[in-house]
């Protein structure tokens, strides 16, 4: 089994969102980057996989903003075997169009049993990844997937819709899936285990192939999002704020 | 190109989801200004009746045993296929798990550009321009796309589903490509586990998000919730972090509840959350943060620590 | 207890002996033979006194001097003599909840005869088990939020020196200042980001402002210490954490490092040095009792409190300083200082060491109460007002504890806190 991750390093929402001076998008220089949090758990899916089906998993990224080292190090660290970067010229917001077809050359270069990647990325206004990397590549795809095995040529998921109904579909391998959720939560990496990794392990590089067309939507403007139905705030203390929240009940006939 | 507008309506465990009336409600409004015509798409099995309810122009619909349930490649490719015949100027679907997996790969599939998590949408001159919530809804993003076809995933509950109901009969289609040896299969539907409360017949609500920060944090709010008469409900990291079980999940992922009163503590407000709560009568949202996006939901909000405004409540109570 | 262990392998006994006169024929001079334990396995044992540092966990012989002084212990059942205990009688301490009670307060190793040191031991116990993949959930938690953001709040590193803006007098940035200082303030995690921290952080900007101490701090250069994540066996996350603090300390001219927490302190003062730094070093309250005449004048506002002070473990039995606090706040006109039965020496431990503060849920669920709430209650029966502190995990805790052990009457005050309301005669 020849399994294939891909990564994507997206802006930290842990801090404010800067904007540029125009307006237009984020302020790239003034936000730290973090892998999508679905990526882990496409990566841990991954490493569960061949844990129980044997195999290989390969992490793969674009280097937006040469950093994706660490990212690739820990990867190796949870349990990929091979790590591979994309490198070139590119601009941090490169969109999902982009890197898909980035991504989809040297993926197809792999020959890989199954591709997975996170189900969506905070930031990909023009589309996620997964669907995009499936088209290039002529795989079919299933996405939202909270656990996926694999037996005989087929990927058993389980694919969630509204209202927790959760549907088993089979695909035939090779695949693609995007992954909401691992079937257990994404492990730890040791950071000793990371950096003994980071000296020993080879990363391979890519060159980024030449780009293809972009998203073609122009981002005209970028905002917190207006407060048009702000909440009415209840001022004071926590007493105080208690003392008004059992008022608005007993108003509406709630207690 | 035409300038019609081409809806992807969806349907779970037989019955047609909202987001797909909602999506025909906007189409009717922005076909008017493009000048096109409304056309619903619905694959399905033995859902003519229900097929025949949406406010659009035309409602395609085709019916297949296979169609029961949805099959991703089914989708896909008659999709394309559909795409392909009628060159709409716009494609919507659903930003939902059947709109997550088609709508970037037609995209790629067709060259029409895509735009993710629309929540507004609107024709100006030649341009049509959309506004996403970006990075968990902490932004805001216009976009305009002069293309002579798009593709967009809207947002379930951003447009009244009342406005896409209709009595438009359908017109059956044969499958425009062959739906047999597909590589995608529908196998099976897991629904949630009974045997917990069900939250979605409940009237009051106590949800609490990851600001609870643990077990201890939950057993707070569910001594709250049993004070104020209300059943504890949850934002998915305290589901996935196993604090409470999976059926108490609220939004995308979990169930979608319309109580008479939901209140909220340590749940930020992000899009898939909102997606499951956004109609309750009232919302009270306690967090610590004031630039938390629930307060832009919420009706009344507290920027308080919740465990605070949680001990004085029971204090009160 | 086991009949094995009852077995004495062979009796000595010499039929006659004088010796300096003194007849002590027969059952007078009688011996037994060092017993060997035959009946367990040594294995387990081995796993840990093979590991570097974890060496001394193989010498204890069961006096039990530890079981009076272990906080855990008298909250649950543990300390060293249970621990060796148990690994003796078949439990692999890798994988045992117990792995992660201790928090390398060292109180037992300042009684024990055989100098068993738990501070060796746990830190290289849990880095195995950490590297075999048994972390508690929390833990790794806080050990993703520090490697990701520098601080294991999960807080933006780029805010780190968001609160000097509050201070209201200026709180000068090395990176900003463009010159060397006397003095480098190393603040810390808790100080700059949570926001009793940063009460107590606000204070010695003020503090130090006011006694014109030439000073800088590092703002988003700096990052946490990692001392405690080391202690709680992430080995490679303290090391890199390390490395990068010292090239941060290695470009800029000052003359002595200043921290708020004792635990930095440790850092600094028994760790870094092997990676290389090794420079003058002080906590707060050493360098503010160095100040104390021109601070004596300062503070003009009497505080009529009753407070009583808790030694920080890494402050006090670590490093040996009890004297400085407590000048400081008998400095401070009007205070009553007054002692809990355990201090100094026998400080009770807050439970926030050695990875403790990480450990909440996990370690309360294996003790009957929390450390932290047990000193409350001691503070709260010595009739004090205000418990004081000079650590920064502990503001923290024991506000927590004093509300759970419905002591809420006790304040909880950073030393600092207290000058500041001295000095300027607001607040208290
Ligand atoms: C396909 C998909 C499906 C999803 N489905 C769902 C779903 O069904 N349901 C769902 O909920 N999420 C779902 N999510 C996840 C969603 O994106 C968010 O990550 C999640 O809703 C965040 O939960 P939260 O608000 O509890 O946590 P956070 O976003 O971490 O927010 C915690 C909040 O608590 C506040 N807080 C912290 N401490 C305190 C305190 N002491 N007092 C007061 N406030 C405090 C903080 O300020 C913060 O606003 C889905 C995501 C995807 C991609």
């Amino acid at each position: 089994m020849n399994i294939v991750v891909a990564l994507k390093q997206i802006p930290s929402m842990a801090d404010e969102l800067p904007l540029n001076a125009q307006g237009s998008n984020l302020d790239f220089d003034e936000v730290d980057f973090v892998l999508n949090e679905f990526d882990e758990h496409a990566l841990e899916q991954a490493v569960l996989v061949k844990e129980k089906s044997g195999g290989a998993v390969t992490a793969l990224g674009v280097d937006l903003i040469e950093a994706l080292d660490d990212v690739l190090y820990t990867a190796l660290a949870k349990g990929a075997d091979k790590a591979i970067k994309i490198v070139g010229d590119f601009e941090p917001g490169a969109d999902s169009h982009t890197q898909a077809a980035w991504l989809a050359a040297v993926i197809r270069d792999l020959s890989p049993d199954l591709v997975l990647t996170g189900v969506q990325a905070a930031n990909d206004l023009d589309g996620q990844i997964g669907p995009m990397l499936a088209a290039h590549l002529d795989l079919p795809y299933v996405g939202v997937v909270t656990g996926l095995e694999v037996a005989q040529g087929v990927a058993k998921v389980h694919k969630e819709f509204a209202g927790g109904v959760v549907a088993d579909i089979e695909v035939d391998l090779p695949c693609v899936a995007g992954i909401q959720a691992a079937a257990k939560p994404p492990r730890y990496a040791p950071i000793s285990k990371i950096r003994q990794i980071a000296k020993t392990a080879q990363i391979a590089e890519a060159e980024a192939a030449a780009a293809g067309p972009d998203a073609g939507v122009t981002l005209r403007r970028m905002a917190k999002p207006v407060a048009t139905g702000r909440a009415d705030m209840l001022a004071g203390d926590a007493k105080q704020v208690a003392a008004k929240i059992i008022d608005i009940l007993t108003e509406r006939g709630l207690l | 190109m035409s300038n019609d507008i081409l809806v992807i309506a969806e349907h779970l465990d037989g019955r047609i989801a909202d987001i797909s009336f909602e999506m025909v409600g906007k189409a009717r409004e922005l076909a008017a200004a493009l000048g096109g015509q409304v056309i619903v798409l619905a694959l399905g099995s033995g859902l003519q009746a229900q097929a025949g309810g949406f406010a659009s122009h035309t409602t395609l619909y085709l019916d297949d045993p296979l169609l029961a349930h949805y099959n991703p490649q089914a989708y896909q490719q008659v999709i394309a296929a559909l795409a392909a015949a009628h060159s709409p100027r716009l494609i919507m679907l659903g930003y939902t798990s059947i709109g997550m997996d088609v709508a970037a790969w037609l995209s790629v599939k067709t060259g029409r550009p895509c735009i993710a998590y629309v929540n507004d949408i609107a024709v100006e001159q030649d341009a049509i321009v959309t506004r996403s919530q970006l990075y968990g809804g902490k932004m805001s993003a216009e976009s305009a796309t002069r293309a002579d076809s798009l593709i967009v995933t809207l947002m379930a509950g951003a447009f009244a589903a009342d406005a896409g109901r209709g009595a438009t009969p359908i017109q059956p289609i044969a499958a425009p490509v062959p739906l047999a040896g597909l590589r995608t299969r529908f196998t099976g539907l897991l629904k949630p586990e009974a045997g917990d409360v069900d939250i979605t017949t409940q009237e009051k609500l106590v949800a609490v998000g990851r600001g609870v920060g643990g077990e201890d944090g939950v057993a707070l709010a569910t001594e709250l919730a049993e004070a104020l008469g209300a059943v504890v409900a949850a934002s998915r990291p305290v589901t996935d972090a196993g604090w409470l079980p999976k059926t108490r999940q609220v939004g995308k992922s979990g169930l979608t509840v319309r109580p008479k009163l939901y209140l909220m503590l340590g749940i930020s407000g992000a899009p898939e959350h909102l997606e499951g709560m956004k109609d309750a009568e009232l919302i009270i949202a306690i967090n610590s943060d004031e630039n938390a996006p629930i307060f832009n939901v919420a009706h009344y909000g507290a920027t308080q620590d919740l465990f605070e405004v949680a001990e004085a409540l029971l204090e009160a109570l | 207890m086991d009949a094995g262990l009852d077995k004495v392998d062979r009796i000595l006994e010499k039929e006659t002996a004088i010796i300096d006169g003194m007849d002590i024929s027969g059952s007078w001079n009688r011996m037994f033979e060092q017993r060997v334990i035959w009946d367990y396995t040594p294995e387990l044992i081995e796993k840990i006194t093979h590991l570097p540092g974890g060496e001394s966990f193989g010498w204890c012989y069961q006096c039990a001097s530890c079981t009076p002084v272990c906080p855990v212990d008298m909250v649950g059942s543990y300390g060293p003599r249970r621990l060796f205990r148990a690994v003796q009688t078949g439990v692999d301490l890798f994988t045992s909840a117990d792995l992660w009670l201790c928090t390398t307060c060292a109180n037992c190793l300042r009684v024990c005869k055989k100098e068993v040191d738990m501070v060796q031991i746990m830190p290289a116990t849990r880095e195995k088990a950490v590297l075999d993949g048994f972390v508690p959930e929390e833990l790794q938690k806080a050990f993703e939020d520090t490697a990701k953001y520098g601080n294991p709040l999960g807080q933006p590193q780029r805010k780190r020196a968001a609160w000097a803006k509050q201070a209201g007098v200026d709180v000068p940035i090395m990176k900003e200042l463009g010159r060397g200082v006397d003095i480098l303030w190393y603040v810390g995690s808790y100080p700059s980001y949570h926001p009793r921290g940063i009460d107590a952080s606000l204070a010695a900007a003020r503090i130090f402002h006011a006694l014109g101490v030439d000073y800088g701090i590092l703002g988003n250069e700096e990052k946490d210490d990692g001392d405690s994540q080391r202690l709680a066996g992430e080995t490679g996350l303290f090391e890199m954490l390390a490395e990068h603090n010292i090239g941060v300390f290695a470009q800029y001219e000052w003359n002595t490092m200043v921290v708020t927490g004792p635990h930095e302190y440790n850092a600094f003062k028994t760790q870094y040095p092997k990676m290389g730094f090794d420079r003058p070093l002080m906590h707060y309250t050493q360098f503010l009792a160095g100040q104390l005449p021109k601070l004596q004048d300062l503070l003009t506002h009497s505080l009529p409190l009753r407070v009583t002070f808790h030694d920080p473990c890494y402050l006090g039995r670590h490093h040996g300083e009890y004297d400085a606090p407590r000048a400081l706040l008998q400095a401070i006109p009007g205070l009553e200082l007054v002692e809990m039965g355990r201090c100094r020496e026998n400080g009770y431990c807050c439970g926030g060491g050695g990875g403790g503060m990480w450990l909440d849920s996990f370690t309360a669920n294996h003790t009957s109460m929390r450390l932290s709430e047990k000193r409350v209650m001691e503070a709260a029966a010595s009739g004090a007002d205000v418990l004081a502190v000079c650590c920064p995990f502990e503001v923290s805790r024991f506000e927590d504890a004093a509300k759970n052990t419905g002591n809420g009457h006790l304040r909880v005050l950073d030393i600092l806190e207290l000058l500041d309301m001295s000095m300027r005669g607001n607040g208290y």
